[in-house]
């Protein structure tokens, strides 16, 4: 776990890097929220749970498996993309073999639609559980709600995993809701809805396996709202320092998932100062290589411009 | 529907007031008792997770029929269906597609007033990766709508909800299939065209079969889906005619007649013998309640005989 969150977050700063350097169009940035990320896919059956992530999910997409190559040849728009054909912003699109799916841009729209694949795993008689990753902004959303009332009636194995960092772009948790609580509304709608530290990869894998275990013996929905920090501006086409003080961050800063991992980690003897550089290197390693790779890959060529708007005869 | 679903495990229908009371307009009379709860799911009030959930289902092992109750309920489904069903596959480059039906009565004449009487096929047509079926008899409709469900991609179906009871016509108990995007010359006739679908058709064939006496020889082409449109068809009879009356119900402007139209000028413009006219509903919020007022929105046969005779003339 500790060596997937010096993974993602050594890609993901390269990926923003690559966007000053005008090499990258548009990146969300996953930092701050990666103990939510990687904790809560480590708690599900990656051979047949269905995830349905959102865009700054960096860190699910590298725990399903997704390769650095892969990712970063999303961000760079290159031929080969799996996704979508790099059709899609970066993170878009599906990779069915690892039951990874970000199919759109407008927020909030994939959680009624995760709960439609959770209804068909149901009908299917498979074993499945199917969780929506959404942040705070689309929790206000009216699909979410209807989501979360159709689940809760029929209760399927879905797990809604809010990752609150409490800004929908600028707009802050205390003008988007009246309540402190998010994970309180779950209960309006008939199930369980908890509270957790997201950088805390410990507790967000113990909420995320209960919230499995019971979808997955037929107990119904779950509700997880993880509190997690966002360290950069909503994309790199924001500004946060309109509407975000400096001090703010800093206290942020303090509550960094790495760091609170290395810590626990250290305290139990499981890692080193050595093991930490060494997977801090490994990590520089596979991102140069990566970003080696990707920059010299072509752009999609146009021959299959026009393929797949509908099945093909 | 029923045949269907005995033929396919994987299909099922959802939506408001199906279930117990068979839908309001009882379109799936008899389905809970036969299929049972499981494959037939009253939902709640809430059209954009109706929606939402049959395309989840439809993009993992399923193939749902969705019902919007009334088509004017079709607005909170926009987001899902041209936002997100109709760019499913090309969004994923071909690894999902969303093989489902949302089913919906428009239509007016009913004295359905601004909020049960609306045509909304020409927002759903102009959508890359959608495909959008409108039936006029009940021959077409059971062959269609097989279709559909068969299809590999969201297919808007739209039944003029005047047409359950109005049309009365033979459906064979066996099985058949009409394909999707392909228009249907429904009477043959070589001095003018009527290009039209839905419930006008019944009009457009009232009306030519009266003025057959006058001498004049109409062709009526029901294009039965209005995405894709069954170009070939349109321009050889308007090749042969010369002639083209478009008729539909829905509000004129940016609708489906603007878009055959545009197709005949493209590729029968040297063919034509007169302007390529259309005949439609005014440019007032379909439509008021008064039978006054609704008559004078909806066409009837004598307003599309009048339009016929005016260009036959030319």
């Amino acid at each position: 776990m500790y060596r997937q969150m010096v993974l993602v977050r050594t890609l993901d700063e390269r990926i923003w890097m690559l966007n000053r350097q005008g090499k990258a169009a548009i990146v969300a940035s996953s930092q701050g929220h990666e103990a939510g990320q990687i904790g809560s896919v480590w708690a599900l059956d990656r051979s047949k749970d269905q995830f349905y992530i959102y865009y700054r999910d960096l860190a699910v997409m590298l725990t399903l498996g997704m390769t650095p190559v892969e990712i970063m040849s999303g961000f760079l728009a290159k031929e080969g993309e799996p996704l979508s054909g790099a059709r899609q912003f970066p993170t878009h699109g599906a990779y069915p073999e690892l039951g990874l799916v970000n199919l759109s841009n407008v927020v909030g729209t994939h959680i009624p639609q995760a709960v439609g694949v959770a209804l068909a795993a149901k009908m299917r008689g498979e074993d499945s559980v199917v969780i929506a990753y959404f942040g705070d902004g689309a929790s206000s959303v009216g699909d979410c709600h209807e989501a979360m009332n159709f689940a809760a009636i029929h209760k399927l194995p879905v797990v809604f995993f809010c990752e609150n960092n409490r800004y929908a772009i600028s707009v802050p948790l205390s003008k988007q809701m009246m309540v402190d609580s998010i994970a309180a509304r779950a209960e309006g709608y008939g199930m369980p809805g908890i509270e957790i530290d997201g950088c805390d990869i410990i507790a967000v894998y113990e909420a995320t396996a209960a919230a499995a275990s019971r979808a997955r013996s037929g107990g119904g929905p779950s509700f997880i709202e993880a509190q997690v920090e966002r360290y950069l501006p909503h994309t790199s086409d924001d500004d946060d320092t309109r509407y975000r003080s400096k001090e703010e961050l800093e206290e942020a800063r303090k509550r960094d998932p790495l760091i609170i991992l290395s810590a626990q980690l250290k305290e139990s003897g499981l890692l080193t100062d050595e093991i930490e550089a060494r997977f801090a290197s490994e990590a520089r390693d596979i991102v140069d290589e990566a970003t080696d790779v990707v920059e010299s890959a072509p752009y999609p060529s146009v021959e299959r411009f026009y393929a797949n708007v509908y099945a093909e005869e | 529907m029923r045949e269907e679903m005995r033929r396919d495990d994987r299909v099922f229908v959802m939506g408001e007031d199906i279930g117990a009371r068979g839908g309001v307009f009882l379109a799936t009379e008899g389905f809970l008792q036969e299929f049972g709860e499981r494959r037939v799911i009253d939902t709640p009030l809430a059209e954009s997770s109706i929606a939402a959930i049959a395309l989840g289902a439809a993009m993992h092992g399923m193939r749902p029929i969705a019902e919007i109750e009334f088509a004017d309920f079709i607005w909170p489904t926009i987001n899902q269906m041209v936002g997100e069903a109709a760019r499913v596959r090309y969004g994923t480059n071909g690894k999902m597609s969303v093989p489902m039906v949302l089913r919906a009565p428009q239509g007016g004449g009913v004295r359905g007033a601004l909020y049960h009487s609306q045509s909304v096929e020409a927002f759903f047509a102009h959508t890359p990766g959608l495909k959008v079926v409108t039936p006029a008899t009940p021959y077409d409709a059971k062959g269609l709508l097989k279709s559909a469900i068969r299809d590999e991609d969201p297919v808007v179906f739209l039944e003029h909800k005047r047409t359950y009871r109005l049309v009365r016509g033979y459906v064979p108990d066996e099985e058949y299939t009409i394909p999707i995007g392909r228009a249907d010359v429904k009477l043959e006739g070589q001095d003018l065209s009527v290009v039209t679908y839905g419930l006008m058709l019944h009009h457009c064939i009232e009306a030519a079969r009266a003025l057959e006496s006058e001498g004049i020889s109409v062709e009526v082409v029901d294009l039965r889906t209005v995405r894709p449109i069954d170009r070939e068809t349109v321009i050889e009879s308007v090749r042969k005619t010369g002639k083209a009356l478009i008729v539909h119900e829905d509000t004129k402007a940016g609708g489906i007649g603007a878009e055959v139209a545009g197709i005949i000028g493209e590729d029968a413009f040297e063919y034509l013998d007169g302007p390529v006219t259309r005949l439609a509903g005014p440019e007032v919020p379909p439509m008021p309640f008064a039978p006054t007022l609704e008559a004078e929105f909806m066409l009837s046969t004598d307003k599309i005989s009048a339009a016929i005779r005016r260009l036959a003339a030319y």
